[in-house]
């Protein structure tokens, strides 16, 4: 077990792989001095902003620029005639106007961009645009829109994606049989870090060079150079500093909209989105509505598991069909299961778009199964945690999709080891008023508290799927500097606050046996690095860097070899000294390297996958990471209060490359797993958010976030380049269901039966969801 | 940098109050500037358009907004306008109205709370506000200066609706004057998180040996606070005055006859079905506290 | 009535000429002084991202009206060490993890030192308290109290 007291303080300045080296860029965050896309001034620079519309379904009849034109101060006004090249974009399908054209399709949706001297100058030119709508009825109900009698309110019709799952007998059944439907509701991302960009044109009006905060340079710059109508090489991106991502920055948001104003103008702008508009500038996890039924042997063993799930995709495509994807193939959880019918759909609606967040489908789905895998020990009379055990996953098990499992997949030391770690020692109405559910509310009695445990366990997939040739870049620079040899390392790979930074110089320092490693700045003047997305980039960009540094290596060796009649395959990296484990040559790596300068730029990719059949089967995932969490929740069941006291979890970490970062992962996505389980949700009524703001859209506090135990299970899996597994999703993924579950079980305290408990079906749980009682509230 | 035409607003800052209401009476439609914490997010979000001649009064310079006055023979305090809620969170206010102390411990966030006066609380008259049913339960009067004189009101009087006071053009709310009771006090609210949160159901109980009466203010459950006078004569009633603990039987009444006097609306934070069973229990619980 | 106005901002007098008189002490701090290290999240008290001290108290400047500022000491992040160097919080949050995207980071380093300032041997639930009116979305908030936890300590001199 890795307490967090065991995790190395960084008293390694120049980290190695296993140390927890300081972040490079923690000195600057401290200081206040790092450059978020934000802070980022420009003379000549001018602001931009953006119209938006107020009806979640409306036909644009007219747009009247001239009465912002007139306003002092205003330099543009440009709607969809002014874009040059395509007219929409998308990650997937490019489905999504850059400023709407002819309909208006969510709240929220782009319809005009300005330009002005003052960010409130901007906000009146906006008001000043004159919009004449005819309202439409918004299409708000995914079974309606699975409805083929319902009009479409896209060209591309109203189902975003269909795909079934059918696997071993679909007609088996099970001597014991629990089913339930389960919803959640829309989770945004909420990084803190606000939509910010800042677009410089070229002198010559035919390119631009953009400064902006997002998860994935290259595919950016593709749908810029697509609708500015400019070749890509024009388009430079430079990763302007992230304050967070979470998914929400993996979709295009003002990337082309500051472009479009800058070249328009000639003259340099910066566009940043307000809190209330963020919540309406990207995209969404999505909303979903889950039945699940499962078959069971008398004694817990999974025969079957059916399942439906309906995803509201909102508005536009974005990454909906990879999120159904994701969702149905997890539709098993980490348990084996011979027999599988799933259905599922994402759906359009005039909903705000859905798209990527942490998790990736995989999150409705988990709290689906581990929901009913509860129901199912209750049903069979069996331990949650035995019931989970008896069916855990093993490495070479089939998922539904007839892939085997070849990871490591210690699915049951995850649960073991999540188990042995210590219950919280504050017993329950111990210690202080704010420690209650209610806080310094002081609404506690303590006589209506209850304390419920909980579990959860998850499977995730890591990196993307279904055939994407996925693959990122990475340059090494090594020769000897003024101060000995120096590494320099270069990758578009967006940080955004994981600490990607931090482990490319700490694996360049083990490859390498260099202690001075300097980071390139994150641009597109290298080849792409894919999406900071999927719990990929430790593999994917860290497997760049690797084999970058390796390739390097090999010629430092080779260089080495010919200097001394070595074969190079003899020679290794010790400390800062290149050794011949057969002979008697050591030698500093500053005189190996001598006058030489090394510089490879290396293509990593991860092996193939596949698409999937009629019948949803198909290799189609790369690899997976899994997860167990407890919770362990105090719950006020007369108001339906509650107060997250631990939560515990084991992760399948394959091998911390930074213990303290990968620590620094959990804890954060557990706080998003709490937040979706007890607070977090975007309120949409008529199809209209009413609830763009943090007095509403509620994140939890010091006061809401217990403190966390985490146990890191290290078994390296051979398939991934540094043996290490991604981090940053198990953690936001079973800790819900695992909250949740300590809910239902403090209610079956309070209520001596599950009347209540069976009724926890959704997230975020509110009170009046626990509170409920025989007069229904 | 460059230059900015939108408009030029004055900010003005006395450092009297007769200055302040000098201020007010020479700029009518000025907006009156305390903590800012209301103020500054209509400002933020657009939704106070700062217009061409507008006159800003900034108020936090003016001593005697500032202060505090316990008149032990009237047994009174008398809180300046000004006094922010970190102020009343502490010591020595705690000590002498420890309802409002509670309350002032949920208001927004610490950062809030230094900035947030009770006089701005009260200007604002959000039926959330927090330190509203305190003052309403211990039947505060609100002072109101002008150039022309000052007055004094119930604070039930003056506080009208939804954001909507007794306050007239060119006046200034000076400061509130709350009754020290003599017995227990205390405030619970309900929200969806454990920090910075609206309430969604909040309710005082103020008890006063002397007089026999039991107090009982709700906030979030009406367009404005609520006292629940049938609740409140009935606990005043059947109360143990002796000092055994109440009877559950009485507080659940008690609670029953509060649900009764509020008035919730549904809307994006809570249902009203919800806030009025919030209320009960909140009520409950509250007089089994006062008379444990 | 003047369109320029001065503020006092670490220890320094800044002239604001030219200003929309409307603008937050936030906005005129980073856009028209140049101090870019308190942010801005939400703009409405909500997160704490721009936290910065006036008159010794910790207040967020989104809702301080930069105009109605003037007279009053105002320290930012760029102005809580001295002379370039990071102060103790500053390090113990370098040191333990608690920087991640670092959004936050310059809000809680200054609700740090108030709350420390004020009470120098917070218990954990304190120093929750103190920092609950900052939001963190990466951190989860554990390496912060740690972080906390490793200054008080420190500054007792070790000492329990």
């Amino acid at each position: 077990m890795t307490a967090v007291a065991d995790v190395a303080a960084p008293t390694v300045a120049a980290g190695r792989i296993g140390d927890s080296p300081a972040r490079p860029d923690g000195e600057a965050k401290v200081a206040g001095s790092f450059a978020f896309a934000s802070d980022l001034p420009f003379e000549s620079a001018v602001w931009g902003a953006t119209l938006r519309s107020p009806h979640p379904y409306a036909r644009i009849v007219s747009v009247d620029a001239a009465p912002a034109l007139a306003i002092a101060g205003v330099h543009a006004v440009l709607t969809a005639a002014d874009v040059p090249g395509k007219s929409t974009y998308g990650l997937i399908t490019a489905d999504q106007p850059v400023l709407a054209d002819g309909f208006a399709r969510y709240v929220g949706e782009p319809i005009a961009i300005v330009a002005a001297d003052h960010p409130e100058t901007c906000r009146r030119a906006l008001d000043a645009i004159a919009v004449e709508y005819t309202v439409l009825e918004p299409l708000i109900d995914p079974a309606g829109a699975l409805d083929p009698r319902r009009p479409a309110i896209h060209p591309d019709g109203n189902v975003l994606r269909e795909q079934r799952i059918v696997h071993g007998d679909p007609d088996a059944t099970g001597d014991v049989v629990v089913e339930g439907t389960y919803a959640l509701g829309m989770q945004d991302q909420a990084f803190l870090g606000l939509e910010a960009a800042l677009a410089i044109p070229d002198a010559d009006g035919g390119g631009v060079e953009l400064h902006v905060a997002t998860q994935w340079l290259h595919e950016d710059r593709r749908q810029i150079a697509d609708c500015l109508a400019i070749p890509d090489e024009r388009v430079r991106l430079v990763l302007g500093g992230v304050g967070g991502a979470f998914g929400a920055r993996e979709d295009i948001s003002l990337q082309v909209h500051s472009c479009l104003l800058a070249l328009h103008l000639g003259r340099p702008v910066r566009m940043h989105y307000s809190r209330a508009e963020s919540f309406c500038g990207h995209v969404h996890r999505h909303p979903a509505t889950i039945w699940m039924r499962h078959h069971a042997t008398a004694d817990g063993e999974l025969v079957k598991v059916e399942a439906r799930f309906v995803l509201d995709g909102g508005a536009y495509a974005s990454t909906s069909s990879a999120v159904l994807l994701n969702a149905i193939t997890h539709a098993q959880g980490p348990y084996r299961c011979p027999n599988a019918v799933v259905e599922g759909y994402a759906v359009r609606t005039n909903h705000l778009p859905c798209g990527a967040m942490r998790g990736f489908g995989v999150v409705q789905a988990c709290f689906a199964h581990e929901s009913q895998i509860d129901r199912l020990a209750e049903a069979c009379g069996l331990d949650p945690v035995e019931l989970r055990l008896h069916n855990a996953m093993v490495t070479g098990d089939t998922l539904i999709t007839g892939q085997v499992v070849e990871s490591v997949a210690p699915v049951a030391r995850c649960l073991r080891e999540t188990a042995a770690l210590p219950l919280p020692d504050v017993a329950l109405g111990a210690g202080s008023a704010l420690e209650l559910p209610g806080g310094a509310g002081l609404t506690a009695d303590p006589e209506h508290i209850r304390r419920g445990i909980g579990w959860g366990v998850t499977i995730k997939n890591l990196m993307y799927s279904e055939g994407f040739d996925d693959y990122s870049t990475a340059r090494c620079v090594l020769r000897n500097g003024p101060g000995g040899p120096a590494a320099t390392v270069k990758f578009a790979t967006a940080e955004v606050g994981q600490g990607f930074v931090t482990i490319a110089a700490q694996i360049a320092r083990t490859i390498l046996g260099v202690d001075d490693v300097e980071l390139g700045r994150i641009d597109t003047e290298i080849g792409s690095a894919g999406s900071t997305s999927a719990s990929r980039q430790t593999w994917m960009s860290g497997g760049a860097v690797d084999a970058a540094c390796r390739a390097v290596r090999e010629e430092l060796f080779e260089r080495v070899g010919a200097a001394h009649g070595i074969d190079p395959l003899r020679l290794v990296i010790d400390g800062g000294d290149v050794v011949d484990t057969i002979g008697e040559l050591r030698q500093p790596v500053a005189e190996a390297i001598g006058d030489a300068v090394f510089d490879r730029t290396v293509e990593y990719h991860h092996r193939p996958t596949e698409e999937l059949d009629e019948r949803g089967q198909g290799n189609c995932h790369t690899a997976f990471a899994f997860a167990a969490h407890r919770a362990v929740v105090d719950v006020d069941t007369d108001l339906g209060l509650v107060r997250v006291v631990q939560v515990a979890t084991a992760q399948d970490v394959g091998r911390a490359l930074n213990p303290l970062s990968v620590i620094g992962q959990i804890e954060g996505g557990i706080a998003q797993g709490l937040g979706l389980a007890v607070m977090e949700e975007i309120v949409q009524v008529d199809g209209v958010i009413r609830n763009a703001s943090f007095t509403d859209y509620l994140l939890p506090t010091t006061l809401d976030m217990p403190p966390v135990v985490a146990a890191l299970v290290e078994e390296p899996d051979p398939q991934a380049p540094l043996g290490a597994k991604g981090v940053g999703e198990p953690p936001c993924i079973s800790s819900t269901p695992a909250i949740v579950a300590a809910i239902r079980d403090a209610l079956r305290q309070a209520d001596g039966d599950s009347r209540r408990a069976d009724r926890i079906n959704r997230v975020p749980v509110r009170p009046s969801d626990i509170a409920a009682s025989e007069h229904e509230v | 940098m460059g230059l900015c035409t939108i408009c030029q607003v004055a900010v003005l800052i006395p450092r009297s109050l007769h200055d302040a209401l000098g201020a007010l009476d020479g700029h009518p439609g000025a907006l009156v500037l305390a903590g800012g914490t209301d103020l500054m997010v209509e400002v933020n979000e657009g939704h106070r358009r700062i217009e061409p001649d507008l006159t800003v009064v900034a108020v936090d310079r003016v001593p005697e907004l500032r202060t505090w006055t316990l008149d032990r023979a009237a047994g009174t305090l008398r809180i300046g306008a000004g006094v922010s809620y970190a102020e009343l969170e502490d010591e020595p206010l705690a000590e002498l109205l420890p309802a409002l102390a509670q309350a002032a411990r949920t208001v927004g966030s610490p950062q809030i709370r230094n900035a947030a006066t009770i006089g701005g609380n009260l200007a604002t008259c959000s039926p959330a506000g927090d330190g509203l049913p305190v003052l309403s339960a211990l039947g505060a009067t609100v002072e109101l200066a002008s150039a022309a004189g000052t007055r004094t009101l119930p604070v039930d009087e003056f506080m009208l609706g939804v954001k909507r006071t007794a306050l007239q053009p060119g006046e200034l709310l000076t400061a509130v004057t709350v009754p020290l009771l003599q017995g227990w006090q205390g405030y619970a609210k309900v929200g969806v998180r454990n920090a910075m949160v609206i309430a969604i159901a909040g309710a005082c109980v103020a008890v006063d040996g002397p007089s026999r009466s039991v107090r009982l203010a709700l906030g979030s459950v009406a367009p404005t606070v609520v006292r629940a006078a049938e609740a409140e004569a009935y606990a005043s009633a059947n109360v143990a005055w002796s000092g055994d603990p109440v009877d559950p039987a009485v507080a659940a009444e008690f609670g029953r006859l509060a649900a009764e006097a509020s008035r919730p609306i549904d809307d994006h934070r809570a249902t009203a079905a919800y806030r009025r069973h919030a209320v009960e229990v909140l009520s409950r619980r509250l007089l089994t506290r006062a008379f444990a | 009535m003047s369109e320029t106005y001065r503020l006092h901002v670490n220890g320094v007098d800044h002239e604001v000429a030219d200003g929309w008189l409307g603008e937050s002490l936030l906005y005129v701090l980073r856009e028209r002084l140049g101090l870019y290290g308190s942010k801005g999240a939400c703009e409405q008290g909500e997160c704490g991202s721009c936290s910065v001290l006036v008159d010794g108290e910790l207040v967020c400047a989104c809702l301080v009206l930069a105009a109605g500022a003037v007279g009053r000491p105002i320290v930012t992040i760029e102005g809580i060490g001295a002379g370039g160097e990071l102060t103790d919080v500053q390090r113990a949050f370098v040191d333990t993890g608690a920087v991640q995207c670092g959004f936050c980071t310059p809000g809680l380093i200054m609700a740090t030192h108030r709350l420390l300032d004020r009470d120098p041997d917070p218990a954990d639930i304190d120093i929750r308290e103190a920092l609950s009116g900052n939001i963190c979305r990466c951190t989860g908030y554990g390496r912060i109290v740690e972080a906390v936890q490793r200054v008080a300590v420190a500054r007792r001199g070790g000492a329990r």
